[in-house]
């Protein structure tokens, strides 16, 4: 029996190099628990049929002594980052039957280290959401309250994790995709700085904003799983190079984090209020300078995020036609396959956004949406640049809401959109930032707090979410 | 905004709706505007998009890829002798 409760990658690891179980054992071991489990969550949409023979290849490793830190580790995969020969469907109908005919760069780095990959896990469909109802594979269930959502739009991948599923899992985000999930089952998610890790053979929804990013138990799983994902890699344009991956801003006091306080004075649960200052507290007590930031045009990070994604969303979901893959619906002539096909094949809320991208881009609205948006956009990069020039961290709390029931919300686009409030200025912005558990309510929700770092500078988020692990 | 104004959107976007649907997405996209709406607020005097993006090119060579012709032949919904079939476009 192995505590899967308390393990980590690095405890794992030693384990399978001290041989007190091997990479089959451990892969058995998850399987048993998503047997037990995953009918009744629905975290994963398929578990995979190969995973005892992957698990073979990697005790290989051991043997011939090339193993690294991520050989043998079960990792649960986002449905939307492709495996070669799966299916990925990203949680729509129109991809139901799609196989990947080549593997994504990550899932390459993470082939080359020998990880094991379960299943592939349940989302918001193409990652539209922040509570994994939009999936055309029902809904997932939070592991803490299974009358709650898990969050997402990455909530199978949280799910998975925090039920002892997997021991880590990657999910995408977009606009607080892991972060929002992280904080909803109580893991650490972090979203690294655009173009940090690659996201060739990842179905994109905003190509502007969308990033791989990993979950874990603690901050030290994420830290190693992005490690071993941030490089440059040219099959993707927006892959930042070697030269270029600097820390643009080093400030000189590394104990300096600022609260934006005007952004949450309104809107925000009072238990989640309440947990945050407590925090604020405690890193006080360890010596840490809180400063009060302004970001004003951070405020309609949300409002200029609706206009970007779905004009991003418009453009990239057009390619789903029901003629080069998927689902295909009849029709007397191609127009009529067209609108047939992606009338059945998505989902409401990916029809909304189609819609709603088309209507910001099209004529006579451009400048007044598209336009102004990208302006906002560039105005809110400038001012958390700018305040990093005197703060290290920004900090605010994760989500302004703790999860809440099944079927809460979905008839009401605005209030799910506003469970993304504080995720939106670091996608936005392209700097990364970290999710970090912050406690539970008396009923054992969790609370979870967020820090936003400048580009390229993770390594001080890893930094303080350790310091947080110890003190809090 | 108007029932003809989604059915015009649906039409550019290539998706069949329902009339049904149409009053909801009528009624969602009214909600959603109303709340981004509020940029029009912001002042951004004469900000520049400090786009610091390049284009970034390759040599047009072939290379090995991992994914073959007849991988991709075989997602096709509707194939003849290694094409992708389509319905008649008129």
């Amino acid at each position: 029996m192995i505590d899967l409760k308390n393990l980590t990658i690095e405890k794992a690891h030693e384990s399978l190099l001290k041989e007190e179980f091997s990479c089959r054992e451990l892969a058995e071991e998850y399987l048993k628990v998503i047997k037990e489990k995953n009918s009744n969550l629905n975290a994963y949409l398929e578990i995979y049929n190969d995973v005892l023979s992957q698990a073979d290849i990697a005790q290989d490793k051991f043997k011939n002594k090339t193993a690294t830190m991520l050989t043998g580790i079960p990792f649960a995969i986002k449905d939307n980052i492709l495996i070669e020969g799966q299916i990925s469907s990203a949680g729509s109908k129109i991809l139901e039957n799609y196989k990947a005919t080549y593997d994504s760069t990550v899932i390459k780095e993470l082939k080359k280290e020998g990880a094991v990959f379960l299943g592939r896990t349940n989302m918001d469909e193409f990652a539209m959401g922040s509570s994994t109802q939009t999936s055309a594979y029902g809904v997932t269930r939070n592991s803490i309250d299974p009358s709650r959502v898990p969050g997402g739009s990455s909530g199978g991948s949280a799910a998975a994790v925090a039920a002892d599923m997997a021991l880590v899992s990657l999910g995408t985000e977009t606009c607080g995709s892991v972060r929002e999930p992280s904080a909803f089952c109580g893991l650490v998610g972090l979203k690294p700085t655009y173009g940090a890790v690659s996201r060739e053979g990842i179905i994109a929804m905003g190509n502007s904003l969308d990033q791989v990013s990993p979950f874990g138990k603690n901050v030290r799983d994420t830290e190693i799983i992005f490690n071993a994902l941030s490089k440059y890699d040219k099959d993707d344009s927006t892959s930042v190079p070697d030269n270029l991956r600097i820390k643009k801003i080093i400030s000189n006091n590394s104990k300096k984090i600022g609260i934006p306080w005007h952004l949450f004075e309104e809107g925000v649960d009072p238990l989640i209020m309440e947990n945050f200052k407590q925090s604020m507290e405690k890193f006080k007590n360890a010596g840490y300078e809180i400063v009060d930031i302004k970001l004003p045009y951070s405020k309609y990070s949300l409002a200029v995020y609706y206009i970007i994604m779905p004009a991003e969303v418009s453009t990239n979901l057009s390619r789903f036609d029901g003629i080069r893959y998927g689902f295909s619906s009849q029709g007397d002539n191609l127009l009529d396959v067209y609108k047939k096909s992606r009338g059945k094949g998505f989902g409401k809320e990916a029809r909304r956004r189609i819609l709603l991208g088309t209507y910001v881009l099209s004529h006579g609205y451009y400048d007044a949406y598209y336009n102004k948006a990208i302006k906002v956009r560039e105005k809110i990069k400038g001012e958390i640049l700018e305040a990093f020039k005197n703060v290290d961290l920004i900090i605010t709390p994760t989500v302004p809401v703790l999860p809440f029931k099944l079927g809460e919300k979905m008839d009401d686009p605005v209030a799910m959109y506003l469970c993304d409030l504080f995720s939106a200025p670091a996608n936005l912005a392209g700097v990364p930032s970290i999710a970090l558990p912050s406690g539970k309510t008396k009923d054992g929700l969790p609370f979870s707090i967020q820090f936003m770092a400048s580009h390229f500078n993770e390594e001080a988020l890893f930094e303080i979410g350790k310091k947080f692990e110890e003190i809090k | 905004m108007e029932i003809k104004d989604v059915e015009k959107l649906a039409e550019l976007a290539r998706i069949e709706l329902s009339n049904v649907e149409k009053k909801e997405l009528l009624s969602d996209m009214e909600g959603i505007l109303e709340y981004v709406k509020q940029i029009e607020r912001v002042e951004v005097e004469d900000t520049k998009i400090q786009y610091d993006l390049y284009n970034v090119w390759r040599e047009d060579k072939i290379e090995f890829q991992q994914f073959s012709h007849e991988k991709i032949v075989e997602q096709f919904p509707d194939s003849k002798d290694g094409f992708v079939k389509v319905k008649k476009i008129m």
